[in-house]
């Protein structure tokens, strides 16, 4: 795999739009032609080169391509954007719409994200060593299809609105979450390991959340079922089993109606 | 000696009464006085003979004081600082009439601004959760004839929308409806006893932010499903009395206000609204409102949405429209110092902004496009008074129900003063000088 190294040189006036900082666009390109690449402040259209120095060399492919990005990025948005195979890593904070609508590769922070990380996300590997905003996997703005598929693994706490509309794929919170999660959720995977505060899994038609913490209020269309024991990629212990949200749709099957899941962990 | 014209529409709320009378002199150069209106909309109308009303356009001086200029010099400062901004902000729109709107959003689309109205602090989140799920709705004239459900939910129309009650949805005598209020059942849902909650038949004290956990029991409770024993601190048997009250009915109306999208859950909660609204129309007809507050936003999101695609928030910058509340909405980008300049129009964001966002307002360059002197005038560096639309200058508005309501004039503004559309007008030709196309 071979490697294109940016590092911030100037920052923008206002924030980077950088949806050219993929391995997809800089796959087979010189060092030169990946400074020509387009970035966005505001209405005016800039030179990467005008903001990053580029060295190293890029792959033949994005899928042996890896990008290496250093200094402040916090006002630079987009990055990762619609990726679909190579590999990123971030050492810095980063701000909105990291790995949007990414479908293969991986992308590593180490620092903290801002909102929409992961929007619409259909495959690859999101990993925040940090805290993640709000709207991490979620649908993008009046879509009914939320992230489909892929792996986000934050280390830290992350916002409200995680996993709108999700309808496959897994994520995955180190420490606490906000409001709103896996709402109108048809699918997927959400492990907290920290504490929830409220409305996990509204209008929720399938799809499971495992909570190693606290909840603070089970919405009133979850109702308990029973203690189970699970043990499988790392979720280990007896969980107290919620159904719902009973007011909304259900499929079924064999017969069976099926509903969204809450695990609770009872004891490790 | 003086003339009452009738049928004058009231640009105050999205009520948008089209009974107004008023009495003005027979050159049609004084209003003298207003019938039917309700007090807050006759003040909108006797505040343009206010006596110390500004007429013509000041720049803020260094020292703070005001200096006069004239309507070109305006014109040429608003039009420099959107051309030479990277992107500008162009905020405001729900107290004008359509034509400005329109010829506002071709400045946005020429000088690559986000152009963005007060829906982003009041009714924008209904129009996400309209996104996410649709919206079965209708319009006063039917909620006025056949509505005999009608349920208020975190809105407070006695004092916001003062005619609203008498003129659609409670007192009315409709062609279904010939009993008036005696054969509607009224159902407030507010944590407080406010006036509109006194003449419900039952009123839901919910919990502060506990709006979506109560929408999500309503729907429960519909398909009979067991409940909790409380839900948001109400009793369940009370829950389900109210919801066997709203399916026995011939015909449900929910109005909600911004007790729902701006308290906790936003666009959550009236997306879980909706679902109600849906789920009810298993049973009976029903349909959903949002009480829109000023007397164009709702005229502002149709404009957009026919230009653009989207309502509110609409981020023209890359020569597209792009929308994402959280991103592109006015408080973001003014708190984030994502935009280098700010044009305000037909609104105050000065009082109703959190003070992190006025004072960005404050540090930019800025002007307030606005008959009256507000907070935002205060903090903004050019203030350009224009005719009050729908009194000095007609126009088309949109009620809340989206029907479109061609506002007229009354009286005439005070000499030589221009129209919200005139000078918008004025400052495009000026910036594609200055742009040289």
């Amino acid at each position: 795999m071979e490697t294109v190294t940016l590092t911030m040189k100037n920052q923008p006036d206002l924030y980077l739009e950088a949806d050219n900082i993929t391995p997809d666009a800089f796959a087979g390109k010189k060092v030169e032609e990946i400074a020509d690449l387009h970035v966005y402040v505001g209405r005016e259209q800039h030179r990467l080169g005008e903001f990053f120095e580029v060295s190293g060399r890029a792959g033949a492919t994005p899928e042996t391509t890896k990008i290496v990005i250093n200094g402040d990025l916090s006002r630079v948005k987009y990055i990762g954007m619609k990726m679909t195979g190579g590999e990123i890593v971030v050492n810095s904070d980063l701000d909105m719409y990291v790995g949007a609508w990414m479908q293969g590769g991986r992308i590593t922070v180490n620092g903290n994200v801002d909102s929409f990380a992961g929007t619409g996300m259909k495959g690859g590997e999101l990993i925040i060593n940090g805290n993640a905003g709000n709207y991490l996997g979620a649908a993008y703005r009046g879509d009914w299809r939320g992230m489909s598929g892929g792996k986000i693994i934050v280390s830290g706490n992350a916002g409200s609105d995680i996993g709108t509309f999700m309808t496959g794929g897994e994520i995955i919170i180190g420490g606490d979450v906000d409001v709103h999660v896996a709402t109108h959720a048809e699918g997927g995977r959400i492990v907290i390991k920290g504490n929830a505060k409220s409305r996990l899994g509204g209008q929720m038609v399938e799809g499971e959340i495992y909570v190693f913490g606290t909840i603070d209020l089970m919405m009133p269309g979850f109702a308990y079922r029973q203690d189970v024991d699970i043990d499988m990629d790392g979720i280990k212990g007896r969980f107290a089993l919620y159904e719902g949200d009973l007011g909304e749709r259900h499929r079924k099957r064999k017969g069976q109606t099926i509903y969204g899941k809450i695990y609770q962990l009872i004891e490790a | 000696m003086s003339r009452t014209v009738t049928d004058v529409i009231c640009p105050f709320c999205g009520t948008l009464c089209d009974d107004i009378e008023v009495v003005v002199s027979d050159d049609g150069r004084k209003l003298h006085e207003v019938y039917n209106a309700c007090a807050i909309g006759a003040e909108k109308f006797l505040h343009s003979q206010a006596k110390d009303r500004i007429t013509r356009p000041r720049m803020r001086q260094d020292d703070g004081s005001w200096k006069e200029i004239t309507y070109d010099e305006a014109i040429d400062y608003t039009a420099r600082i959107l051309v030479n901004a990277k992107k500008p902000l162009m905020y405001g729109w729900s107290s004008t009439n359509c034509e400005a709107q329109a010829i506002g959003s071709e400045i946005g689309e020429v000088v690559g601004a986000v152009v963005d109205n007060t829906a982003t602090v009041c009714h924008g989140t209904s129009l996400i959760a309209v996104q996410d799920i649709g919206i079965p709705s209708c319009t006063l004239g039917e909620v006025k004839n056949r509505a005999d459900r009608i349920l208020f939910w975190g809105c407070n129309p006695a004092h916001a929308h003062p005619r609203h009650m008498s003129r659609y949805s409670i007192f009315p005598r409709g062609f279904f409806t010939g009993k008036g209020h005696t054969a509607r059942k009224v159902i407030v849902v507010d944590p407080r006893p406010t006036d509109t909650a006194n003449v419900a038949d039952i009123h839901l004290q919910v919990e502060q932010g506990r709006d979506y956990e109560l929408f999500d029991a309503f729907r429960v409770a519909f398909k009979g499903e067991q409940l909790p024993d409380f839900v948001a601190g109400i009793p369940k048997e009370k829950i389900y009395e109210a919801a066997e009250m709203l399916k026995s009915g011939r015909f449900v109306i929910i109005f909600f206000g911004m007790g729902v999208t701006q308290s906790l859950g936003k666009n959550h909660n009236i997306d879980a609204a909706i679902a109600v609204t849906r789920d009810l129309n298993e049973y009976t007809k029903a349909a959903i409102m949002p009480m829109r507050g000023h007397y164009n936003v709702t005229g502002s999101g149709q404009v957009w949405g026919w230009l653009f695609g989207f309502p509110y928030a609409v981020d023209l910058s890359r020569g597209f429209a792009r929308y994402n509340p959280g991103e592109t909405t006015a408080n973001d980008l003014l708190r984030r110092d994502e935009v280098d300049a700010v044009l305000v129009i037909a609104s105050d964001p000065g009082a109703h902004f959190p003070f992190s966002s006025v004072r960005k307002i404050y540090e930019l360059p800025s002007v307030a496009i606005d008959p009256h002197e507000t907070p935002t005038t205060e903090v903004c560096k050019v203030h350009v008074p224009v005719a009050f639309v729908g009194v000095e200058v007609g126009g088309c508005a949109y009620r809340m129900d989206n029907v479109p309501i061609e506002t007229r004039k009354v009286v005439e503004p005070p000499d030589g003063m221009m129209t919200d559309e005139e000078f918008l007008r004025r400052v495009l030709e000026r910036i594609k000088e200055l742009q040289g196309v």
